[in-house]
């Protein structure tokens, strides 16, 4: 993970979606898949629309296709559970490639990976093209919990400083000549892990020293306000829209 | 397990979402009642934990390793509210910055990884520490019981919820008992290192286990030079503590006999596991095996689909009871532990009064 | 003018048991005078954390008073006092803990309250204090130890604080950043007291030092003269470097 401004999937650019107020694109986002999830999935169509969407979003960020191809990848294990579908789902059969197939269990398989699919291409747009104090920021305007936002945003500050430190406890185990080759070295690993979570925990203790002695007393002031304005809001709202149309059609169809 | 979008239909992740919401609204008034203005700090720097723990691989043999969840750890070591905000703050963040977890499968992904997990790993462990004899080995039996079957609940969880919205309908039974089958073996795994995670830090810090409060050696005072025994504080309490004690065994008994019932259909199905075994990416060849002869197309005919009433209405029934049986859980667990604690202090009180006395 | 005559810090009789029995502190008595640069002194255990602690009311409840600038530290103006006294902790990582470095100088003026261009006025005075403008927008783990030991100074120095208390400034330093610290903390025109090991920075930055030994003031004095006493130094299981000799090297000041 690499917290901070840049995180894996964040490309820097300047495109008019990284512009776009934080809290519009996830809420732009989080409509697009609710949208997409809701439409029917014989509307076979739709979610090539929506796909057609998704790629003119791309554009206008300057994402490219490979990038966002790449990160399909994390849906793997799904692809394979869609791929039994049509084997395991009963229902009428049709032959497809002289094997014997479930319909329901096409249209299954079918559903999730086309609804997967754009489900993570639309996240991935999102956090390619939000850094990640601009997510938390997003997050925080859209009402989520204050305090929640507050753990979220420890977590990343923290997150490296802890993977720093857990790097350096396997770097002291493998100069002292050990590997972990198998599950009789579990122990060893597992006080590691023991460790890391009383150095966190100590940590987080001296965190909330250093915080009181600077006058926190519950709540983190509000620093940067930023409402986003009726155009920005009305440019994200166009994805799920759009996509609310196309599903519409989808039903009606 | 991040479940994607599009697996569960819109009714029941919404309902998911809120129920998600719910838990993670009700941890949050916990933990702030437990750690005040230390909850951001200590949950945040959990959190960072319980994710770059994710990233430790424990090799198993030649070439595959695999890591922890850290349910059940979260919940052990710095207790339910806490456990389950530390998950779903991991999951929110893993949903919005790897796209791990589709953005409306997330609330199914908070209820069935952060809320479920840690409710009935934090529930088996107490349960059995407290029926245990009081010492370092019954921590140890219990984090194993209790991470060994929070993986399989959890995965028993998710079935549920599939078959209430999943968007196909696969034969629920033979789901669940795969699901189950494959979850307890990986629970295996996750019992193992969250045992001798929760014994290394038992051992050298068991103030800050979470699950392990109360088992710390009695305190001494100096009287006229001597060591004496304090007054144990919680004595006076016994019968509404023994009270207690038949709820838990209670609930124990029911969480075994329904473990046991779960993993006997389990090894009764070992087909089922290996389908289930594609979903984790585990065993590839399942699919080429199913492609070849399709062994699984005589399943149809004896898997059970009338689990499954009419769509929305059935998700919003299902998860409208779960949304109720969760807050129940909440409230009793609260209301247990605010009874506890005005009893501790009534004890520490007298306790005062006595000392001075002396 | 009449204040300059209330010193900015007056320890009276302090005494302290943590509540595990465990005493720390047995009757501290310390003053220090407004502007003036005081070396904390002495042994690992000596008490010397838990002496800061008390100094703006994480730690209270012992007997003895803690005065900042005329002010009791008591539950009343706790806020106020936690402004007066700023603590550098000894590991920047715990005392930054926002996600940007700006965010971080902002957070204890905002959470006394300022807002806006004067807040983003503050921030940039105080970072440029400490020679760290052009980084205000980097997250701190982007940094260097050096860096970050420097801006952890400005979040302290951002609320103006009437005293500037810093556990160990030059540990994890390397030369050039120790001297680059030296030169800022030389270049502020506030009280310091500077809890250290590293006898020698205490020489070359501080007028005054105190020895805490076993949870009292055991000499106050010149830092040159209290380094030069080497029976006292042994008995406080105090050492200077190997070939440091502070009578022939002239304390700059």
């Amino acid at each position: 993970m690499g917290a901070g401004h840049a995180h894996r999937l964040y490309r820097h650019g300047h495109s008019p979606v990284h512009r776009m107020p934080p809290h519009c694109k996830l809420a732009a986002v989080l409509g697009f898949v609710v949208v997409v999830v809701s439409t029917p999935r014989e509307a076979v169509w739709a979610f090539a629309a929506y796909a057609v969407l998704l790629g003119a979003v791309a554009t206008a960020a300057r994402v490219p296709p490979g990038f966002l191809l790449r990160r399909l990848v994390i849906e793997v294990p799904f692809v394979a559970f869609a791929f039994l579908m049509p084997f395991v789902v009963p229902g009428e059969q049709t032959r497809l490639l002289g094997v014997s197939v479930s319909v329901p269990g096409l249209w299954g398989a079918w559903n999730v990976l086309a609804k997967g699919t754009l489900g993570v291409a639309a996240s991935v747009l999102l956090a390619a093209t939000t850094d990640l104090r601009a997510l938390l920021l997003g997050l925080q305007r859209l009402r989520l919990p204050p305090l929640l936002v507050q753990i979220a945003s420890f977590m990343i500050r923290y997150g490296d400083v802890i993977t720093d430190e857990m790097r350096r406890m396997s770097i002291a185990r493998r100069s002292r000549g050990f590997e972990a080759r198998g599950v009789r070295h579990w122990g060893v690993l597992a006080k590691t892990a023991g460790a890391l979570f009383i150095r966190s925990y100590e940590r987080g203790e001296r965190v909330h020293l250093a915080m009181v002695s600077r006058g926190y007393a519950g709540s983190m002031p509000l620093i940067e306000e930023a409402p986003a304005s009726r155009a920005q809001w009305s440019s994200a709202a166009a994805l799920p829209l759009t996509a609310l149309a196309i599903c519409l059609l989808g039903w009606t169809l | 397990m991040h479940v994607p979008d599009g697996f569960i239909d819109a009714p029941v992740s919404a309902a998911a979402g809120l129920a998600a919401a719910g838990a993670v609204a009700a941890s949050l008034r916990g933990a702030r009642r437990e750690l005040d203005d230390r909850t951001a700090p200590l949950a945040g720097l959990v959190a960072a934990f319980i994710f770059a723990v994710q990233m430790l691989n424990f090799p198993v043999a030649a070439g595959t390793s695999g890591h922890l969840l850290g349910g059940a750890l979260a919940a052990i070591l710095v207790g339910p509210w806490t456990g389950v905000l530390c998950i779903a703050v991991v999951l929110l963040m893993q949903g919005v910055l790897f796209a791990d977890g589709g953005l409306t499968a997330l609330g199914v992904n908070i209820t069935v990884m952060g809320v479920v997990t840690v409710l009935v790993a934090y529930g088996l462990f107490r349960g059995l520490v407290k029926v245990l004899p009081r010492s370092r080995r019954s921590v140890t039996v219990a984090s194993f019981v209790a991470s060994l079957v929070s993986v399989p609940a959890a995965a028993a969880a998710f079935t549920a919820l599939y078959a209430i919205g999943g968007t196909t309908d696969v034969p629920v039974t033979k789901v669940l008992t795969a699901m189950v089958g494959v979850h307890v073996l990986i629970g295996l795994g996750e019992a193992v290192i969250t045992t001798a995670t929760v014994g290394a830090v038992v051992a050298v810090r068991p103030d800050l286990v979470y699950g392990a409060r109360g088992l710390s050696a009695p305190l001494k005072l100096r009287v006229g030079g001597k060591l004496v025994d304090a007054v144990p504080v919680p004595a006076p309490a016994v019968p509404a503590a023994r009270s207690t004690r038949t709820v838990w065994i209670a609930g124990l008994a029911t969480a075994l006999v329904l473990a046991g019932f779960v993993s006997f259909y389990a090894s009764a199905s070992p087909d089922g596991l290996e389908k289930v075994a594609a979903d984790q990416g585990i065993d590839r060849r399942a699919q080429e095996h199913a492609a070849a002869d399709s062994p699984f197309a005589d399943y149809g005919v004896s898997g059970l689909t009338d689990a499954r009433l009419s769509g929305g209405l059935a998700g919003t029934l299902g998860v409208g009871a779960t949304v109720v049986a969760g807050t129940a859980v909440f409230w009793a667990v609260r209301r247990r532990r605010e009874d506890a604690r005005t009893r501790q202090d009534a004890a520490t009180r007298a306790d005062g009064r006595t000392q001075e006395n002396v | 003018m009449s204040l300059n005559f209330v010193p900015s810090l007056d320890v009276r009789g302090l005494a302290y048991a943590y509540p595990d029995g465990h005493q720390a502190l047995f009757g501290v008595d310390l003053t220090v005078e407004r502007g003036e640069r005081v070396a904390l002194l002495g042994p690992n255990g000596a008490g010397k954390t838990t002496l800061v602690l008390h100094l703006n009311g994480i730690l209270t409840g012992g007997a003895g008073t803690v005065t900042v600038a005329g002010l009791p530290v008591a539950k009343a103006h706790l806020a106020e006092i936690r402004r007066r006294v700023g603590i550098v902790f000894q590991d920047p990582d715990d005392q930054l803990f926002m996600p940007t470095v700006r965010e971080d100088v902002a957070f204890g003026p905002a959470a006394a309250g300022l807002r806006g261009p004067e807040l983003e006025a503050v921030v940039r005075k105080a970072l440029a204090r400490v020679g760290m403008e052009e980084y205000a927008d980097r997250p701190p783990h982007h940094l260097s130890f050096g860096q970050r030991r420097r801006v952890a100074v400005a979040t302290v120095l951002a609320m103006e604080p009437e005293i500037l208390v810093l556990d160990e400034p030059s540990s994890n330093l390397d030369p050039a950043s120790r001297r680059e610290l030296a030169d800022i903390l030389r270049s502020l025109d506030v009280t310091v007291l500077m809890v250290t090991h590293d006898l020698p920075y205490a020489l070359e930055l501080c007028g005054r030092a105190v020895v805490l030994s076993d949870g009292v003031i055991a000499a106050d004095g010149p830092t040159g003269a209290l380094l030069a006493d080497e029976d006292l130094m042994r008995r406080h299981r105090l050492e200077l470097p190997f070939g440091f000799d502070p009578t022939r090297k002239p304390a700059t000041r």
